[in-house]
């Protein structure tokens, strides 16, 4: 912290500038009493509560008293035999997901960005599952999906179809919360891919169409390169959610039949339910290691991608 | 810059944010005690959010402030099973629970380290009409802390005793027997057994139900399970999995068992399109609220054991009245107050008129209306017999955060017996562990 503000008001050191101008030293125009506030909000909301979370995963915590106990808490935690399957459903549903997000996303920006009719209209409609609650979805859709009152069996069995345990078949369960996942997060996805094809400039579409480019042509050589950055931040952002997503799993299925939607996130909350709360704590020291340790690599790729173009 | 300039400087605005705080702390408690002017006093009662619950924490707290009018009680309510517990801990750890609070005893209670969070109320004058069962399950080597509410009741099977007589059925004392009843009934194109995962606690009857036939078989085998010497996936624990794996495997359950709520299944065993459920014996007074004509249908039988001999009924103590060491003065006084009514004849009178009793209670102040629901007759024959015992979690500590899944994964088809009790026994370690306990 102390560095970072002597660094912060230093005087400009020209001898040590680097080459280029992207590497210079910023120069902070503000006096050092003026990032106190921030600092201390900082401090007391974000440093001292993941230094306190740290310590807290190597001991017994009970919230009346704890014991220091070393490692036990992540060996214990990797002993956890639902943790595997955890591991192994997290990331079915973060990358199937997002997989869904970025295809039936662009899907929808391509339509929405062409002169549909009503295209206002459509584009808030897809929007709308953003606004609303996660939880209510979740428990919308766990009435909708009931097996045996549910409006989707229901249509389902009208026509003839076979109706199916959506919720309650420990084949389905998961990828039912995940196809709500989608239908919830597609509008996210779809706006930034419109705003990353209206950032097109249209004479590169025209000079295509000049030179006779079919649909195909002009989707794979100029909207779906030039949309990159945008597939990059859906990507990232779509990624991270699925990969610590709970709520909806937990308001649709609780984790179960069983544990077989069980996700790292949900197992770590059954054990803060269960109270204990070390070993959880070293479940969220885990779960923020892996997601750091997928998301840097990728992250880092995209981004060189970008540069690229 | 150096860094000690700027470290007294964090130090003094984290003091200031310390200072802004107690003082909001403060305005806070102060606005919560204006009602306080001219001797009266206001406390809160924490109990679950149960319709069932509400039904008799009201009339209680009307009656308690008509006859003590300088108290005023609000009610608060909190959610059930896991979430609850955890609420319930994180209030007590950060100082603000209710002044009174309704819990369960047993493990449960003990896990939340009442020597130092709970008030001792073995001072009290009702403590002495307290069964010494029911003192034994909230008192630790240092302090009694929690007051009887409710009765007690049974985890056995309720059975819908229309479906009996029409199939010609007699109540099963053996497993076989109550298989053969099952096919019978099945035959007969009602769910012979109602299981609900849409609540999935309620999986876990069949396992914690045969509690007492497992103590029927082996007198001392909750003392050897706390000492890690006893163990799930060896008999006779094991035996309520493979029920419950049995169960399934013959097709007993009702169609809709995966997603089935426990008042669906009481529905159903109401109206008689489910003849037999493994449930706790408190569930009188949901049928009592939802179905009241039914009442008198419902018999309740132990779960059954392989030989009849060991087929025992298992007993759950009631819940407890708990007073937090954080409400002290006034409030402590008023609070102490509230339980003794609860437990006085006229807090009884009030319970027995607005809830459905599940068993007997355990105070002798306490006693059952003389119009009960025939099912308690059916309890009190196991109690008059000797043929009861009390719940693992009034005679271990260790009870593990996951049995309920467990349970669903075995009564869904997902594992075997054998799995499940091996997962169960993986997964008390951890809570063993946490309570600090020898030989874990």
């Amino acid at each position: 912290m102390t560095a970072t503000l002597t660094t912060a008001v230093a005087p400009p050191q020209t001898t040590k500038a680097g080459p280029g101008p992207a590497r210079r030293r910023m120069r902070s125009f503000y006096p050092a009493w003026f990032f106190i506030p921030a600092i201390a909000l900082y401090v007391v909301f974000f440093a001292v509560p993941t230094f306190a979370g740290f310590y807290f995963s190597l001991t017994r915590w009970t919230l009346f008293d704890q014991t220091f106990i070393g490692f036990d808490n992540f060996v214990r935690f990797f002993q956890d035999p639902q943790l595997v399957s955890g591991f192994v459903h997290t990331f079915e549903y973060g990358f199937v997901t997002s997989a869904a997000k970025v295809v039936l996303g662009l899907a929808l920006a391509l339509l929405l960005t062409s002169p549909v009719l009503g295209r206002g209209y459509l584009r808030a409609v897809v929007f709308f599952p953003v606004l609303v609650s996660t939880i209510g979805i979740g428990i919308t859709f766990k009435a909708l999906m009931d097996p045996f009152h549910g409006i989707i069996n229901g249509a389902l069995g009208a026509v003839g179809l076979p109706t199916l345990g959506w919720l309650t078949d420990p084949a389905l369960a998961l990828w039912s919360v995940a196809a709500v996942d989608v239908w919830k997060g597609v509008g996210i996805a779809t706006l930034i891919f419109i705003a990353g094809i209206v950032a097109i400039p249209q004479e590169y579409f025209e000079a295509a169409r000049v030179d006779g480019a079919s649909a195909w042509t002009i989707f794979k050589n100029i909207t779906l390169p030039l949309s990159r950055p945008a597939m990059g931040t859906v990507i990232i952002l779509s990624l991270i959610g699925g990969l610590r997503s709970f709520d909806l799993i937990w308001a649709m299925t609780g984790g179960g039949p069983g544990f077989t939607s069980d996700v790292i996130a949900s197992v770590i909350y059954k054990q803060y339910q269960a109270g204990f709360y070390g070993l959880s704590t070293a479940g969220n020291v885990v779960l923020f290691i892996v997601v750091t340790a997928i998301m840097v690599p990728i992250s880092w790729l995209i981004n060189r991608k970008e540069a690229d173009l | 810059m150096s860094a000690r300039p700027l470290t007294t400087r964090l130090l003094a605005i984290g003091g200031a944010a310390v200072l802004i705080g107690s003082l909001a702390a403060c305005s806070s408690g102060g606005s919560a005690d204006t009602g306080s002017g001219g001797g009266k006093v206001t406390i809160t009662y924490l109990a679950d959010n149960a319709e069932a619950t509400a039904a008799t924490a009201k009339p209680l707290i009307a009656a308690f402030e008509k006859a003590n009018p300088d108290i005023t009680v609000k009610f608060d309510t909190k959610p059930q099973g896991t979430d609850g517990d955890n609420l319930v801990k994180t209030r007590l750890s950060t100082g603000e629970m209710a002044d009174v609070f309704n819990y369960n005893s047993g493990s449960l209670m003990q896990a939340l380290n009442p020597d130092n969070t709970l008030v001792d109320l073995s001072k009290e004058s009702w403590a002495k009409d307290v069964d010494p069962q029911f003192t034994k399950v909230v008192s630790t080597d240092k302090g009694m802390y929690g007051a009887p509410f409710g009765t007690s009741f049974g985890g056995a099977v309720l059975y819908n005793k229309k479906v009996y007589a029409d199939l010609g059925l007699s109540v099963p004392t053996t497993w076989a027997d109550f298989i053969s009843n099952s096919e019978k009934i099945k035959d007969a194109g009602i769910a012979p057994i109602i299981q609900t995962y849409g609540d999935t606690w309620t999986s876990q009857l069949f396992v914690l139900g045969d509690f007492a036939n497992i103590t029927a078989q082996q007198k001392n085998w909750a003392t050897q399970y706390t000492k890690h010497k006893e163990s799930y996936a060896e008999q006779p624990a094991l035996a309520g999995f493979q029920h419950l794996q049995e169960g399934k495997d013959k097709d007993l359950y009702n169609e809709d068992y995966a997603s089935a709520t426990q008042a669906n299944g009481l529905k159903m065993l109401a109206e008689g399109k489910g003849a037999q459920y493994p449930m706790l014996t408190n569930a009188i007074s949901a049928i009592q609220q939802d179905s009241p004509d039914a009442v008198n249908d419902i018999g309740a039988f132990a779960l059954p054991a392989e030989n009849a001999d060991d087929t025992n009924l298992t007993i759950w103590e009631p819940n407890g009245l708990y007073i937090p060491k954080t409400t002290t003065g006034d409030k402590l006084a008023a609070a102490k107050k509230f339980v003794a009514f609860a437990n006085s004849s006229e807090g009884c009178k009030v319970q027995n008129d607005t809830g459905t009793p599940g068993g007997p209670y355990v105070i002798s102040t306490c006693t059952l209306p003389d119009s009960v629901p025939p099912m308690i007759g059916d309890l009190q024959k196991y109690l008059d017999d000797g043929k009861a015992s009390p719940a693992l979690e009034f005679l271990s500590p260790i009870k593990g955060p996951n049995l309920e899944k467990i349970c669903v994964q075995v009564g869904s088809g997902i594992t075997n017996a054998a799995k499940g009790a091996d997962q169960y026994d993986d997964d008390v370690v951890q809570q063993a562990q946490q309570l600090g306990i020898k030989g874990w």
